[in-house]
């Protein structure tokens, strides 16, 4: 029989104030193998972790419960508290009575029977509680990073500056990402290549940073500290070792209809191409679905001027397996779709364009040169309106519930750079709200209203119409003033809403990382693990966990690289030993269990099982407590109840369940 | 049959397999039981006939733990079995030598009984390979008969086809049985409320005497030991004592047996109480139809179970629910 203690937990008056705590403790002592219970304000202080520490010696305890927040929080912290006071750390459960319980209910009656319930529960799951043994494991110095923009640029430099190798994959023929097509940058209107390219520069030429672009993670096997990741690296049709990025190829080749991904198809560009000029590497790769060569078997003129025979026509993808201790997303985001919104005219007006596109044409290397015209015409516009919040802060299910965040900055860079360049030009803004929180925004944005008279109107518009003599009709409310406003404009800019990179939710199944609901990835814990997956060794870095700009992008992404580094620097890890084992006498040898484990740690072997009565070599299943991750999905596969989970055992679960439904 | 059971004479004397698997003749005309045959003379017993509507594929686990290869008489739908039991490797296919026996459908004694047709003493017309529709029955109070179609099992009326999914040998031929729609049932019970529908499964399997044939019959009930009779498991202890338990016993079996079922139809088959067991593996089937594109457990010995795969294209948790 064990000796339980129970310990309830105020946590202020956050349980306490809902859950009649003295009644749990009462109940508590009630249960079978409790030997003790008490409460205190604060389990987690240094008073309460005490008073777990001395009841264990002085009650000679060998099982406890804590009623208090959720494991996730704080069950490492009691565990670490148990073993201090020589306790096996899982013979110590969490009753969780403050996230499952006194915060979502009202009624103190109510809170108080779950809370009695749920401390019943993992008194019996103790009752059969065993300890357990955390193996080791080892960790492959090595970091990888996908996706090579600003977030994944800046990982990767951190941790390589700290001396550890690390590879970026990214999957477009350069790294450098959104930043890349960005003109100036708010709030000094430094341009951003300026900022940037230095630093893609630095990355790749790094000893410790090997960059492989045009590729894409395939496959990743193994757990943190050991990670076994398939990298499929695209063909680039060049060769990468013997291209000097001279760039004939791209001025001689023949076909020039492919729309630039790079100006957001607001230019062509060759078949074979470098995304922009200051691309890392500056070596071109050949879009295959345009080149003429491999559409009809004839030209080759590339092969033909490549003063350094580059040109492989024959080149494959490539799948290489690399090891790495640490995975850093930094997959980054695009603009959503406007598919959804006609009633701004973007598919029917070359006059109507999103802010990203805006951005190229504001920059001197985009498709009109950096002069700011209409693309129907090629004329000035006079008359601008901006659109905020398109698709952000969306109440209907055509965009995203959330705020884009970077929108207000960027519309009132563009705006103020317009009226700089071009003061003859009309500015309106149409916003719901301006939201300038961060060093130096707000002021920002009241130089955009007071210095260069942008005119900020409250309000949505309704409706753009393509009028005949070629301008836009816009239909919008100033809801200050409670009138409708009427507005020709000759351009209209959409602050489209971001929304994560479309890889990113293949990605999180690779990695079983968690995804929410709007497809960022989701941190470990939203405010004291932001930058880390639930999943050990994945880390976040940039707008892949959040809509954020590029000065919260650079210093999260930092933050990652230290987490990563904290990693890195260990030789050897604890494992979880809350695996799963199956019981060979029981085992069928079916496979259910193997078909179904996300981490490829069922085997089968051929052994002989000997019990009573049974003596005879079966098919069974073995697995490997290195790669399980306790999931859980086996014991669930298994129609014969053989594979069962340490420490989540199978009795221990309908053991909980007899507790909560007595 | 005589052409059967002249070639299985031959496979057993000339050594190609150390057994045969079929059925022997019962103390009556229609109650054949499955059995293994060492020679040449017992098969003197054998019979293939109407009435041999057991699905001899699982106990083919048991003949993969014996010296030698061993003949197995299977008819169309039971092949499907077998395949699965290959997926789940419990059975041996390299000490297996595949008989696929013609079947025109199964019969079923009670449908001839229901019919008002007592004292049976015997019956003609059953053979699997005669095409007439009309079966003869002597009975003491004289002779009666009735058509084929409306003595058989009512598995055979939604008949998966007369092809063997995997054979050595076919001997005999099939026919596709089809005379309803599969799934007519399980839509009548998806259109009850959901009261009335757990009072019909409630009051059906009220009958249960736990007799466990259902089980013992079922090739995906193939566990070595199952959960219901295993000490290791504290619920299957209360489970006894509950008096929910018959309830529960088939409730769990239908999510043990889910995407492994191939609706063979045994369970409803060799029920003593007559309880519709096979609805809840259709519902299943159904289920899975739907949400994850059609799927036939055994069709072949590869495909994976839509259960026990992942792709990116799955069904997500939220548009199952949502979508029922």
């Amino acid at each position: 029989m064990q000796r339980i203690g129970v310990f309830v937990c105020h946590c202020g008056s956050n349980i306490a104030a809902t859950v009649d705590v003295k009644r749990v403790v009462e109940c508590a002592r009630l249960e079978p193998g409790v030997v003790f219970a008490e409460d205190y304000q604060y389990m987690c202080s240094e008073a309460g972790q005490m008073k777990i520490a001395d009841a264990i010696k002085r009650e000679g305890l060998t099982g406890v419960v804590v009623c208090s927040c959720s494991p996730r929080m704080h069950e490492a912290t009691f565990r670490k508290c148990a073993e201090g006071a020589g306790l096996n750390p899982y013979m110590l459960e969490i009753a969780n009575i403050r996230e499952q319980c006194s915060w979502i209910h009202k009624d103190m009656e109510t809170a108080t029977e779950k809370a009695v319930v749920l401390m019943r529960a993992a008194v019996a799951k103790v009752n059969l509680n065993v300890p357990l043994k955390s193996g080791e494991s080892r960790v492959t110095k090595r970091a990888l990073v996908i996706g090579g923009g600003i977030a994944g640029i800046q990982t990767a430099l951190d941790i390589a500056e700290a001396g550890y190798e690390v590879d970026i994959v990214e999957k477009t023929p350069s790294i450098g990402g959104r930043m890349a097509q960005l003109d100036k940058t708010f709030p000094t209107l430094d341009c951003s290549a300026c900022i940037l390219t230095p630093k893609m520069v630095e990355a790749a030429a790094h000893e410790k940073i090997r960059i492989f672009t045009y590729s894409e993670v395939e496959k990743v096997t193994g757990f943190v500290g050991d990670f076994t990741v398939d990298i499929r690296k695209k063909a680039r049709s060049v060769d990468i070792d013997k291209c000097t990025g001279c760039g004939v190829c791209q001025e001689k080749c023949p076909s020039k209809t492919a729309k630039s991904e790079f100006n957001r198809g607001l230019s062509k560009r060759s078949a074979i191409y470098t995304p922009f000029a200051q691309a890392v590497p500056n070596v071109p790769v050949i879009d295959r679905e345009h080149c003429i060569k491999f559409k009809t078997g004839k030209c080759g003129v590339c092969s033909k001027v490549c003063p350094a025979g580059a040109i492989d026509y024959e080149m494959r993808d490539e799948i290489i397996t690399e090891k790495y201790g640490a995975i850093v997303a930094a997959t980054g985001f695009d603009m959503i779709s406007l598919d959804k919104y006609d009633e701004y005219a973007y598919k029917k007006s070359p006059d109507v364009i999103t802010s990203l596109e805006l951005e190229r044409i504001m920059n001197a290397a985009g498709p009109t040169g950096g002069h700011l015209e209409r693309l129907s015409d090629g004329k000035p516009p006079k008359n601008i309106v901006f659109i905020q919040c398109v698709g952000s802060r969306c109440a209907d299910k055509r965009g995203k519930s959330y705020c884009s965040k970077i929108c207000c900055m960027y519309t009132a860079k563009h705006a103020m750079l317009i009226r700089d360049k071009y003061p003859d030009t009309n500015v309106t803004v149409f916003y719901i709200d301006v939201r300038t929180p961060g060093k130096n925004f707000d002021e920002f944005y009241r130089r955009a209203v007071e210095e260069y008279h942008v005119n900020y109107i409250k309000g949505q518009v309704g409706k753009v119409l393509p009028q005949p003599d070629g301008t836009l009709l816009v239909q919008g409310a100033d809801i200050i003033d409670g009138r409708q406003v009427l507005i020709n404009a000759d351009m209209v800019v959409l602050a489209a809403a971001i929304e994560p990179d479309p890889t990113a939710r293949k990605l999180a199944t690779m990695l079983t990382a968690s995804i929410d609901t709007n497809g960022f990835l989701t941190e470990a814990h939203p405010k004291l693990r932001p930058v880390e997956s639930p999943t050990a060794g994945i880390f976040l870095s940039g707008v892949c966990q959040g809509p954020k700009d590029i000065p919260e992008t650079v210093s999260q992404a930092g933050a990652a690289a230290v987490k990563v580094i904290g990693l890195l620097s260990k030789d050897k890890l604890l494992t979880n030993p809350c695996t799963a084992k199956a019981d060979e006498l029981m085992c069928n040898g079916c496979s259910a269990c193997a078909n179904v484990c996300p981490y490829g740690a069922i085997s089968y072997e051929d052994r002989e099982v000997r019990g009573i009565g049974v003596r005879e070599v079966r098919r069974v299943a073995v697995v490997n407590g290195a790669l399980c991750q306790g999931c859980g999905a086996c014991t669930v596969a298994c129609p014969s109840g053989a594979m069962d989970l340490f420490g989540f055992s199978n009795r221990q679960i309908t053991a909980e369940v007899d507790a909560i439904c007595r | 049959m005589q052409e059967l059971k002249k070639r299985l004479c031959e496979l057993l004397s000339d050594g190609t397999v150390a057994r045969v698997l079929g059925w022997r003749r019962g103390e009556t005309s229609f109650d054949p039981e499955p059995a293994f045959f060492g020679s040449a003379e017992e098969l003197s017993d054998f019979v293939y006939d109407g009435f041999c509507g057991a699905n001899l594929s699982k106990m083919m686990i048991e003949a993969a733990r014996l010296e030698g290869k061993t003949a197995v008489c299977l008819k169309p739908c039971d092949t499907y079995s077998y395949n699965q039991l290959i997926k789940e490797h419990r059975v041996d296919r390299e000490k297996t030598y595949i008989i696929g026996v013609g079947c025109r459908g199964k019969l079923d004694i009670d449908k001839i009984r229901a019919l008002g047709i007592k004292g049976i003493l015997s019956i003609s017309g059953t053979e699997c390979d005669g095409d007439g529709d009309t079966l003869l029955i002597k009975t003491v109070y004289g002779d009666k008969s009735c058509k084929y179609a409306d003595a058989m099992l009512s598995r055979c009326h939604v008949c998966r086809g007369k092809e063997h999914k995997i054979y050595d040998e076919i001997i005999g031929e099939s026919r596709d049985t089809t005379d309803g729609d599969r799934f007519s049932e399980v839509e009548k019970l998806e259109a009850m409320a959901p009261r009335e529908r757990f009072e019909f499964f409630r009051r059906e399997l009220s009958r249960c005497i736990r007799c466990n044939a259902c089980r013992n019959v079922c090739p995906a009930c193939s566990c070595r030991k199952c959960v219901f009779d295993s000490n290791n498991f504290d619920s299957a202890q209360k489970a006894n004592v509950d008096p929910f338990e018959e309830k529960m016993f088939h409730i769990i079996r239908a999510f043990h047996v889910a995407g492994r079922c191939t609706d063979c139809g045994e369970c409803s088959r060799v029920c003593p109480e007559n309880i519709p067991l096979h609805l809840f593996n259709r519902k299943f089937i159904k289920d899975i139809n739907t949400f994850y594109g059609e799927y036939t457990a055994g069709e072949d010995a590869e495909a994976k179970c839509p259960l026990t795969d992942f792709d990116f294209g799955d069904a997500e948790p939220g548009d199952v629910t949502s979508g029922r």
